[in-house]
């Protein structure tokens, strides 16, 4: 069904309130002040004596009534640094005034001292690793004796910034039956509401999270939310009046969390006839100040580091580390577009030292039904690696244009060179192994007396379409009109934790735990004589309410300790062609063309699939060709739209998307993850592409004309 | 004191002559459609028409506009009565978190009021000052392309 979009009138007229639209009485404009240097022992903080402070109410870590951590994995990171500091950008303390323009000026009043500490910067320096993994398959020894050669490549990507239009923000405020509440632009209401807890000791149900339209997330508004809510909220139980807190660009991207880079490199032996007899891959992550999520990042990159590939004899081993650098931390993919670029570029590279067509090689060692993945899971079900690489490869005319791009080449006074080049990936949907056993995660459908059919979830819509996907799934379960059901706004106070919006989970689990309580209201309905079709006089003064949990698929076993089991109940598959052109004389890159399939195991929303698909396209073109975090002293040199470039209609060529679909058993309808799959496959595919083109293995992310050029002096360049 | 017509009304501003349309419109005239996305002309967030062309509001200090016709997003639609425009938005697939959607959709009217045609690399051109995270643009530019055609 290509339902419409639940919200989408309030979106399309300006009607939809994002945090920064709610206007709040007696408001103070709140204004973080943060560290400048990237590590050092604070000494004393001054507050410029010719400047007027009256009406500016200043927050420090003195002012936190309880804990001043940022609960995530670990309590290492300060709400508000009191002692230490350990990035640039790190919050030292909030201040507000009832005018806007003020409080930045104030800000701009204080002025820290330190004793400057000596940074580490470079992750391959670092002492501190915050958490390492290690996959074991088969002998590798043994696997690598058998074969016939050994290829080897080390590869590097960079920092990416989620750039969601609407920057981070919160307001807060406390009611006066004592009631905290925070409202603001996040993914994960419970989250925030669990990591205030131990700041502001209080009853539970008197911290109340609420979520506003939210202006975009791709992950940053997964963690990062937790810490300006607790700024806001102490700000404002301080001032004893609302709070808002509300980041300018520049702000936003200096200082929040972004794609943690990485090095990456694989080692592995091949057959001659290609096929893979070995896989050494070894992982390191920057993950910059304070944990964060890092450990489930790293988690997640190295379950995907081997790619949809068999092979007997595997080792992965993964580490992240700390830096003094801004914690990096959940962007879409969630390290898994860091170790499936590698991944998918080495089996480039193999195809090349093998002297054979890389398809070809792909075809031989991709998944299929009963393959043994790297942690030793048997695919039983759902795996269309190969329908997405036959479709897409078919859609493209993959070999017809590959011929036509050399025959380009071969003409000597073209003025660019054009080349075609190919990935195929897989991505778990859903939280990895026992992640979603320690969820359980809760979510209900219920009636109204007015016979209203309400989606009780935690589940918040960000732009990817919950609100409506959600609302299909209750539609379809309990075959009445998409139109009937009404999508609760995220509130903890009025809501279920049906668990945080991520990881590609939400129309997965969120959608089946749904899909179970229709079903259930269907059979009390039918056991009170209720006949379909239904009518909304049969629903009035039902009045009935019924909340899933989750539980554990009796055959999904994993051992979180040695990482062997079944890391995912599905995984989606997605391959893409891309063919690029690339001119002589600026050696910048032009796409062509795209063509994606994907295997999403059912499309619930073929409109919201694609768009899902197409956005995260997109953020992957730019990945690969334009986004670059320039560094300086650790921190962000170029937090900006104008020099922090994402792709805008220009530089995207027309996406021609092909969804395969394999039915997944416990999806809702069949249905696996959407979100994440996309982002995924374009940065290989593109680099193939620059690779078929010119000649030149570029092994680092972004591939600016810069690197062409350099890689151009570097080895022997193809004639002009 | 400001004179303006904005959305067809006629508006007084009292303030500093150099306080930014974007903020005027939305503090002062309450009209908080208008989105706030990087405040220095790089992602079209803010775009209203000023005089039928499309302008970023962070750009433009309030005294600029005294005496001239400003149009935002509230003058299209309502939730209600979506113009033809909105309408194509919501069945292509235009707009997903809806930050961008405001000053997608300014530009996008600007584009058709002045007989753009229906050719996807002219609307790709008109809409390249608009930046969008979430939709990748194709589905948008589907969008613009259905509203010239039932024009
Ligand atoms: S806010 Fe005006 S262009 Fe971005
Ligand atoms: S719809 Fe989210 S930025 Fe365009």
């Amino acid at each position: 069904m290509r339902s419409r979009r639940k919200e989408g009138p309030e979106k399309l007229t300006g009607v939809a309130k994002y945090i920064d639209d709610f206007r709040f009485q007696d408001v103070l404009h709140a204004v973080t002040v943060r560290a400048t240097v990237p590590r050092g022992r604070i000494k004393q903080i001054h507050f410029d004596p010719s400047f007027d402070w009256t009406g500016v109410v200043v927050a420090t870590a003195d002012d936190i009534p309880g804990e001043n951590t940022v609960l995530l994995i670990e309590r290492d990171q300060p709400v508000l640094a009191r002692d230490e500091v350990r990035h640039v950008e790190e919050p030292l303390l909030v201040l507000g005034h009832p005018d806007r323009a003020m409080a930045y000026d104030a800000s701009k009043h204080v002025r820290i001292d330190y004793d400057p500490l000596e940074p580490v910067l470079d992750p391959e320096r670092s002492s501190t690793v915050f958490k390492s993994f290690e996959i074991q398959k088969g002998d590798l020894e043994a696997g690598f004796a058998e074969a016939d050669a050994i290829v080897e490549e080390e590869y590097r990507v960079p920092h990416q910034e989620q750039a969601y239009i609407e920057t981070n923000g919160i307001a807060a405020w406390e009611e006066s039956d004592g009631t905290l509440v925070v409202l603001g632009s996040m993914q994960c209401p419970y989250y925030v509401h669990k990591a205030l807890l131990p700041i502001f000791p209080r009853d539970p149900g008197k911290i109340r999270v609420i979520q506003a339209a939210t202006g975009g997330g791709f992950g940053g508004k997964e963690e990062y939310p937790n810490i300006i809510a607790a700024h806001a909220a102490l700000l404002a139980l301080k001032a004893k009046r609302p709070v808002k807190l509300v980041y300018d660009r520049h702000e936003d991207m200096r200082a929040t969390t972004k794609r943690h880079p990485a090095r990456i490199r694989h080692r592995t032996g091949v057959r001659r006839d290609g096929t893979l007899v070995a896989q050494d891959i070894d992982v390191l992550m920057d993950g910059g100040a304070y944990i964060t999520l890092s450990p489930v990042v790293l988690s997640r990159g190295i379950l995907h580091a081997s790619g949809p590939y068999e092979c007997p004899n595997v080792r992965i081993r993964g580490r992240v580390v700390a830096t003094n650098t801004p914690p990096n931390g959940a962007f879409r993919g969630f390290g898994a577009p860091q170790t499936l670029f590698a991944a998918e570029l080495h089996m480039e590279k193999i195809a090349k030292t093998l002297g054979i067509d890389s398809v070809a090689l792909r075809r031989k060692n991709l998944f299929r039904l009963g393959s043994t993945t790297a942690t030793g899971q048997v695919l039983r079900e759902s795996v269309g690696a190969r329908q997405t690489l036959d479709r897409a490869l078919e859609k493209s005319q993959y070999s017809r244009r590959k011929k036509a791009a050399a025959r380009w080449n071969r003409v000597r006074k073209n003025p660019t060179w054009r080349g075609v080049g190919l990935a195929t990936v897989f991505h778990g949907a859903g939280f990895t192994g026992s992640g979603e056993i320690f969820l359980k995660s809760r979510a209900g459908v219920r009636l109204t007396p007015a016979g209203d059919i309400v989606v009780d979830a935690a589940s918040t819509e960000i732009g990817q379409g919950t609100t409506s996907i959600l609302a299909q799934i209750v539609a379809e379960a309990l075959d009445v009109p998409y139109e009937w059901i009404r999508v609760e706004t995220p509130d903890t106070n009025q809501v279920p934790n049906s668990g945080p919006t991520v990881a590609s989970r939400t129309c997965m689990i969120v959608g089946g735990l749904l899909e179970r309580s229709a079903d259930k209201i269907k059979e009390r309905l039918a056991a009170d004589g209720v006949r379909w079709p239904l009518t909304r006089a049969a629903l009035r003064g039902k009045n009935l309410s019924i909340t899933e949990e989750f539980e554990k698929p009796g055959e999904i076993e994993w051992d979180e300790e040695t990482y062997r089991g079944d890391a995912y109940g599905a995984y989606g598959y997605a391959t893409l062609v891309a063919e690029v052109e690339v001119d002589k004389l600026t050696y910048e890159v032009t796409i062509r063309d795209v063509v994606t399939a994907q295997d999403v195991g059912r499309a619930i929303n073929p409109l919201l699939v694609e768009g899902q698909i197409l956005g995260g396209t997109v953020q992957g073109i730019g990945y690969a060709l334009l986004e670059n975090v320039v560094f300086e002293n650790g921190a962000m040199a170029n937090a900006q739209f104008t020099n922090y470039v994402i792709p805008t209609t220009l530089d995207t060529p027309p996406i021609r998307v092909e969804i395969v679909e394999e039915p997944y058993s416990r999806g809702p309808f069949g249905a696996k993850g959407v979100g994440e799959l996309p982002m995924d496959v374009p940065a290989p595919a593109i680099v193939a592409a620059i690779h078929d083109a010119t000649g030149l293995f570029l092994t680092a992310l972004p591939a600016l004309p810069e690197q062409i050029e350099e890689a151009f002096h570097d080895r022997a360049p193809r004639q002009r | 004191m400001i004179e303006l017509r904005v959305n067809g009304r006629k508006r007084r501003f009292r303030g500093p002559a150099f306080k930014r349309l974007l903020d005027v419109l939305r503090e002062d005239f309450r009209l908080t459609g208008t989105k706030e996305g990087c405040g220095e002309g790089e992602c079209g967030a803010c775009t209203v028409l000023i005089d039928g062309e499309p302008v970023n509001a962070c750009l433009v200090p309030v005294c600029q506009v005294a005496g001239r016709r400003v149009e935002t997003v509230e003058a299209l639609g309502t939730p209600e009565g979506l113009s033809p425009l909105q309408k194509a938005f919501l069945e292509a697939g235009g707009t997903q978190c809806g930050i961008c959607t405001p000053g997608m959709l300014v530009t996008a009217w600007a584009y058709l009021r002045s007989g753009g045609r229906d050719d996807p690399d002219a609307i790709r051109v008109a809409l390249s000052g608009n930046l969008c995270r979430c939709t990748g643009y194709q589905q948008i530019v589907e969008s613009v392309l259905t509203a010239v055609r039932r024009r």
